[in-house]
């Protein structure tokens, strides 16, 4: 681009081929180029007030007792949400035993087995499909299937639900991440006499371990923020639970039920919780960052 | 994504000088096997999930049948379910953002792709439109409520004061509304936007880009009448995936978009989606009336799959064309 530019500005001494700066086209290229920078100059903003909002909001509020107490009665102030943290990181944790090794298999698949296959592109074609599926029906899905089932709402329906949100994520990044792996690297360790599975379990998958951790921390990063899913499984708890049969309160649903309710002390809570999670997933996003930018081959 | 099959390395039919052992091709044929299922288990995951939602809807649908989608009625004393309004919600709210966020999303797609920053800076922007796509919609609607709706304030009363005779500006600005909603899923939806339109921007042929410029055409010619219309199927479907992220936003639309049942022309009224009916009745819903919801989000689900199949659909071919 910029050498085109250097041409036209060097042929611009010839007669006829010089560039009027008052033309209507010109005139109208220049303010296309404004009118897109100041496009991205208001896009910029919403992000920048919502972290900053958040931050000015919550940090005021910080204090070891919101990770440590329970939140209080309604129109009682002081408290914490240390229940909805550790709800976050069980849901979590459930979605993340189920997700990984189901996005990670199934890549190996697409990528090792499969590769120009018809299955290989429906099997795409539905996990793309599947990232588009809202995560409130991932919840009623659920639903249906666990809590309906156990008769009860529990963490483990929540995180069976996010499990669905993350399934997606962790096979594309995974996939990405095995594709970037030399042919030559599987065609040396089979001539060295390692088996199939050998190939994939101990030279494969650990030099594709970088763009899967990204692909389970993207995923961490998005379904920890997600609270549509958990309303109809976890629900919610207003008490201390580690019990993944039991309902479990959550951050993201803490937020949501403390921001609609008229009581001062709550809607604070709801700031400092957002700013808890805004921190969290901020630094997974950064580090899922970080550490794609460590690529082994 | 359409590699050859030479490098379907695993699968190849070769002349093995021996074969391996009978154990050792019993660990690989297992393993084969369980790659496969987990994969093939991907699209059953899809197919459970659209037929659990119709089977637990199934008595709400035999019961409203049709005019389920065409009635404005949310009764559970009487058992009269109609989704009309929500529809309606989901459907002006989605408009709205998409009007807000595909202009400013191209523009700044465009921006970003062409030379007028250096790739560094380029980069930086670009990551932080990412991460405005990580902050959690629970967060985005704490944010509506205590920040944006108080801010928009002045700028509604504007609206109404001056373009009041205006059908859609007609009615006192409350705060909720379809028109708040709609901001906040463009400011949601954008980043999706910006960051397909700019891959697909970014990847065609430089030869475009120079035949163009060497014919004489100025930047934004170029822009306008060359790249963009190359980069026509990717840019479509962004805006279709981020349509399907509008459609089925639930947390923001619950808290922001008011939850009433009524369909109203002036888009200062508070309205309903469907995700945001679901969200907000499910918690008190009894039986029949979570069937209800569940028809509502089968019809959710039935609009969401028709968006994302056709983006995928679009992008898909202008890939094969690339």
């Amino acid at each position: 681009m910029a050498e085109t530019d250097k041409q036209i500005a060097s042929g611009a001494e010839l007669a006829g081929l010089t560039r009027s700066g008052t033309s209507s086209r010109n005139l109208f290229a220049t303010g296309m180029s404004i009118l897109v920078a100041v496009f991205t100059l208001v896009t910029l903003i919403p992000l920048v007030a919502v972290i900053f909002d958040v931050a000015r909001e919550g940090i005021g509020l910080l204090s070891l007792d919101l990770f440590t107490q329970l939140p209080p009665p309604p129109g009682l102030s002081e408290g914490g949400f240390g229940h909805a943290i550790i709800g976050t990181l069980i849901t979590l944790g459930i979605g993340a035993l189920l997700s990984v090794p189901f996005g990670v298999m199934a890549a190996v698949y697409l990528t090792e087995f499969g590769r120009g296959t018809r299955i290989a592109y429906w099997v795409r074609f539905a996990a793309n499909v599947l990232s588009g599926v809202p995560a409130i029906l991932c919840g009623l899905f659920a639903y249906g299937v666990v809590v309906l089932t156990t008769g009860s709402f529990s963490a483990f329906a929540g995180g069976v639900a996010l499990s669905v949100v993350m399934v997606p994520i962790v096979l594309r990044t995974a996939e990405e991440g095995l594709l970037l792996v030399p042919l030559e690297v599987r065609q040396a360790s089979l001539a060295l006499g390692a088996n199939q599975f050998q190939t994939i379990s101990k030279i494969v998958i650990p030099a594709a371990l970088p763009a899967i951790a990204t692909g389970v921390t993207l995923s961490l990063a998005r379904a920890g923020g997600e609270a549509a899913p958990l309303l109809f499984t976890a629900l919610n708890n207003n008490f201390w639970s580690t019990d993944p049969t039991q309902p479990i309160a959550t951050m993201s649903v803490l937020i949501y039920f403390f921001s609609i309710i008229p009581y001062k002390p709550q809607q604070q809570l709801a700031w400092a919780a957002a700013l808890v999670l805004l921190v969290i997933i901020l630094t997974f996003s950064i580090t899922s960052r970080v550490i794609t930018a460590q690529k082994k081959y | 994504m359409t590699s050859a099959t030479g490098t379907n390395l695993f699968r190849q039919k070769t002349n093995t000088i021996e074969k391996r052992s009978t154990p050792i091709r019993i660990v690989d044929q297992t393993f084969y096997w369980l790659t496969l299922t987990f994969a093939v288990g991907l699209g059953v995951v899809l197919t459970w999930i659209v037929l659990n939602v119709a089977m637990q809807a199934m008595p709400a649908i035999q019961a409203n049948g049709f005019s389920f989608l065409m009635t404005t009625t949310w009764d559970p004393v009487r058992n009269i379910y109609g989704v009309l309004p929500q529809i309606y919600g989901t459907l002006v709210s989605s408009i709205i953002a998409l009007l807000i966020a595909v202009p400013m999303g191209l523009g700044v797609a465009v921006f970003l792709s062409e030379d007028f920053l250096p790739p560094q800076v380029q980069n930086a922007i670009a990551f932080a439109t990412e991460l405005l796509a990580a902050v959690p919609s629970v967060v985005y609607g704490l944010w509506g409520i205590f920040v944006l709706i108080p801010f928009l304030r002045p700028f509604f009363n504007f609206l109404h004061d001056n373009l009041g005779w205006i059908p859609l500006f007609s009615t006192t600005p409350r705060g909720n509304s379809l028109l708040t909603l709609g901001i906040v899923l463009a400011i949601m939806i954008i980043p999706t936007i910006i960051a397909i339109s700019r891959g697909t921007l970014k990847s065609l042929p430089p030869e475009l880009r120079s035949g163009s410029m060497a014919l004489g055409a100025t930047r934004w010619e170029t822009i306008l009448k060359v790249l963009i219309p190359a980069g026509f199927s990717g840019i479509v479907g962004s805006v279709m995936l981020a349509l399907g992220r509008a459609l089925g936003e639930t947390m923001a639309a619950a808290m922001i978009v008011g939850n009433t049942n009524r369909i109203s022309i002036s888009i200062l009224d508070p309205g309903a989606t469907i995700a945001s009916l679901i969200a907000s009745q499910f918690g008190e819903a009894g039986r029949v009336q979570v069937a209800a919801l569940l028809y509502a989000g089968l019809v959710l689900m039935i609009l969401t799959l028709l968006v994302n199949i056709l983006a995928e659909y679009i992008i898909k071919r202008f890939q094969n064309v690339e």
